[in-house]
């Protein structure tokens, strides 16, 4: 399965990134974002239908919006080997005058970013409004967000969720990334969140979970299959069952690589479990 | 000197109400959302007309913010209806990265500003509205004063692009702008000539300022007034240029003096032109129940205590 080599070469290739942007700032997101490496190079290069050319409006072409812009770092590496931009850019993440600010921004123009992110709840309510926007313009095509799980937290993400369900958004795929931790210990023990799937069926959902959210078949599958959802009255929601740092095994099952960087070594070890695919930048 | 007069009151809000339901049959990318609030803010003509561009929202703020960012990734140009306090307080995170960081053209508009909103009391009464919007760095910030010059507001935000704060009020106030006005955003209006005192106004208290001129004006005191709708950008050539003549000057608006339109003159004279200063605004409080009429009394937002500044700051010049 030739499609299914060349992602997997993708995801090392931007685990790599992940681990190096982190580390050369000593900051960023690299747990989270190593989560959701697998899934964004899926839903990027093999789901997605997207303009060779980037503009903001994203008129007959699916969207996506990353609603936790924490994780920054994936977000980055996906966009840039898609060629939104040069991946040697990727060199000036979160330094002083560059595009590729902390969290995601529109701000200094930075092709493939529609909406700043970063404090987090806000992304879902966009995504459903780009997906009103489709809706009036007759551009058939998807609208994509990916949301954190304890970002469920937020208040906001449940007047969108009961909004999207009542006035049947039902060209948008909204992900979460289920990997159970948070900033301060695992999702059960600051503040459970109960049965997501029932959640959303009770708010008016179509559900579908992706049991291994780091495998690129079952994701692959998984989209395929809310794709299928879409436009039959009811807005779509993945639970994507991922494990937070994946690919590096020191990072792994913990929360505690949410927020910090690897030191030299701990890049190294890194990188040794992630060999050069396509080429550092 | 220039003496206006009015015919009938009539609420900005439905300057608001009307002009959206003009654009909103002249330009299909018009879009507009409200939070459970629509006749209030006068929205059901356009409601009625596009059902298709109207969207209601419920009571969700945050909600509402959001997917007004998100309608105009495709080319809508949102306009938000809701009370002044949940337009601003209640969402400030969500217009500050969502709309004003991401530079998204929505047109927050907001009812029921200020303490004129009466007897609801001080939950509803936002006065630190124009402080928070005039802070966003990008934002576009408008009070209007009557019906005529609110639905010219309204129509010109639609071809500015950029996110716009528009504020407005709920009573029925005075008419007496032209119908036929050109709405030129960052452009103060020379309501009056004067060469004593220019009292800058925004808001309700334009009309009590040029009814406080009429006073002053019998009295031997001759006030150039100032309409200034557009707080951000501030008009600071209008203001310079009178200021230069009059050699003192009080601000006058339906806010806290902190943050307020005030402040914001404050800044230009002492960057341009250290000019006595004496402010119309409400002294750091919240507000009460009442009638508007009672409440303007009460919080020293009336031509009686504009006339008593003008003394004051007459006598420091």
């Amino acid at each position: 399965m030739q499609e299914l080599e060349k992602l997997n070469n993708i995801t090392t290739q931007t685990r790599r990134d992940i681990l190096r942007m982190v580390h050369k700032v000593n900051s960023g997101h690299p747990g989270g974002s190593l989560g959701c490496a697998e899934f964004l190079v899926t839903l990027f290069n093999s789901v997605m239908k997207r303009n060779d050319d980037f503009s903001m409006d994203g008129i007959n072409e699916d969207i996506f919006f990353l609603s936790n812009g924490h994780i920054s770092p994936v977000f980055y590496s996906v966009l840039a080997r898609c060629g939104y931009f040069d991946i040697d850019e990727l060199n000036t993440f979160r330094l002083i005058n560059s595009r590729l600010q902390g969290h995601p921004t529109t701000h200094e123009g930075l092709p493939g970013v529609r909406i700043a992110s970063g404090s987090l709840g806000q992304g879902l309510s966009v995504a459903i409004g780009a997906s009103l926007s489709k809706k009036i313009n007759n551009d058939d095509n998807l609208v994509y967000c990916l949301m954190g799980d304890g970002e469920l937290q937020e208040g906001q993400n449940w007047e969108a969720i009961m909004y999207a369900a009542a006035k049947n958004v039902d060209n948008i795929i909204a992900t979460i990334d289920l990997n159970g931790q948070q900033i301060d210990g695992s999702t059960d023990d600051v503040i459970k969140l109960g049965n997501l799937r029932t959640k959303f069926e009770s708010f008016g959902w179509d559900v579908i979970e992706i049991e291994n959210g780091n495998n690129i078949s079952d994701i692959f599958n998984g989209l395929e299959k809310a794709k299928s959802k879409t436009y039959l009255g009811k807005p779509v929601c993945i639970l994507l069952k991922t494990i937070m740092g994946n690919g590096v095994d020191f990072m792994m099952h913990t929360h505690e690589w949410h927020g910090k960087a690897p030191n030299d070594e701990q890049l190294e070890i890194g990188l040794k479990q992630n060999p050069e695919t396509l080429g550092d930048y | 000197m220039k003496n206006y007069t009015f015919t009938e009151k009539k609420d900005t809000r439905s300057g608001f109400g009307d002009g959206l339901t003009e654009l909103g049959l002249k330009n299909n990318n018009i879009v507009a959302l409200c939070a459970d609030l629509t006749g209030s803010l006068k929205m059901n003509d356009f409601k009625k007309n596009h059902p298709d561009r109207f969207f209601q929202v419920g009571i969700a703020e945050a909600n509402m913010m959001g997917i007004a960012a998100g309608l105009t990734i495709g080319g809508k140009i949102p306009f938000t209806g809701t009370f002044a306090n949940f337009s601003t307080g209640r969402v400030y995170d969500q217009i500050r990265q969502s709309i004003a960081y991401s530079g998204k053209n929505v047109k927050i508009c907001a009812s029921h500003a200020g303490i004129t909103l009466g007897e609801d009391g001080a939950t509803h009464q936002i006065l630190e509205d124009i402080g928070m919007m005039k802070m966003l760095p990008g934002m576009t910030v408008i009070n209007t004063c009557d019906y005529n010059q609110t639905k010219a507001a309204t129509i010109a935000i639609a071809d500015h692009k950029g996110p716009v704060y528009l504020r407005f009020g709920r009573p029925k106030v005075p008419v007496f702008t032209d119908p036929n006005q050109e709405f030129k955003i960052g452009k103060g209006v020379k309501m009056t000539e004067g060469n004593d005192v220019t009292l800058v106004a925004t808001g309700h208290l334009v009309w009590e300022a040029l009814e406080a001129s009429k006073v002053l004006f019998e009295q031997g005191i001759s006030a150039e007034v100032i309409n200034i709708h557009t707080i951000k950008p501030l008009d600071e050539e209008i203001i310079l240029k009178s200021v230069s003549k009059t050699g003192c000057v009080v601000s006058a608006e339906e806010h806290n003096y902190l943050g307020g339109l005030g402040e914001s003159i404050s800044r230009l004279l002492s960057l341009n032109n250290p000019t006595p200063q004496e402010f119309i605004a409400t002294q750091d409080t919240f507000g009460e129940s009442g009638t508007p009429a009672q409440l303007m009394k009460k919080y020293g937002l009336n031509s009686e205590n504009i006339i008593k500044k003008v003394k004051s700051v007459i006598k420091r010049k």
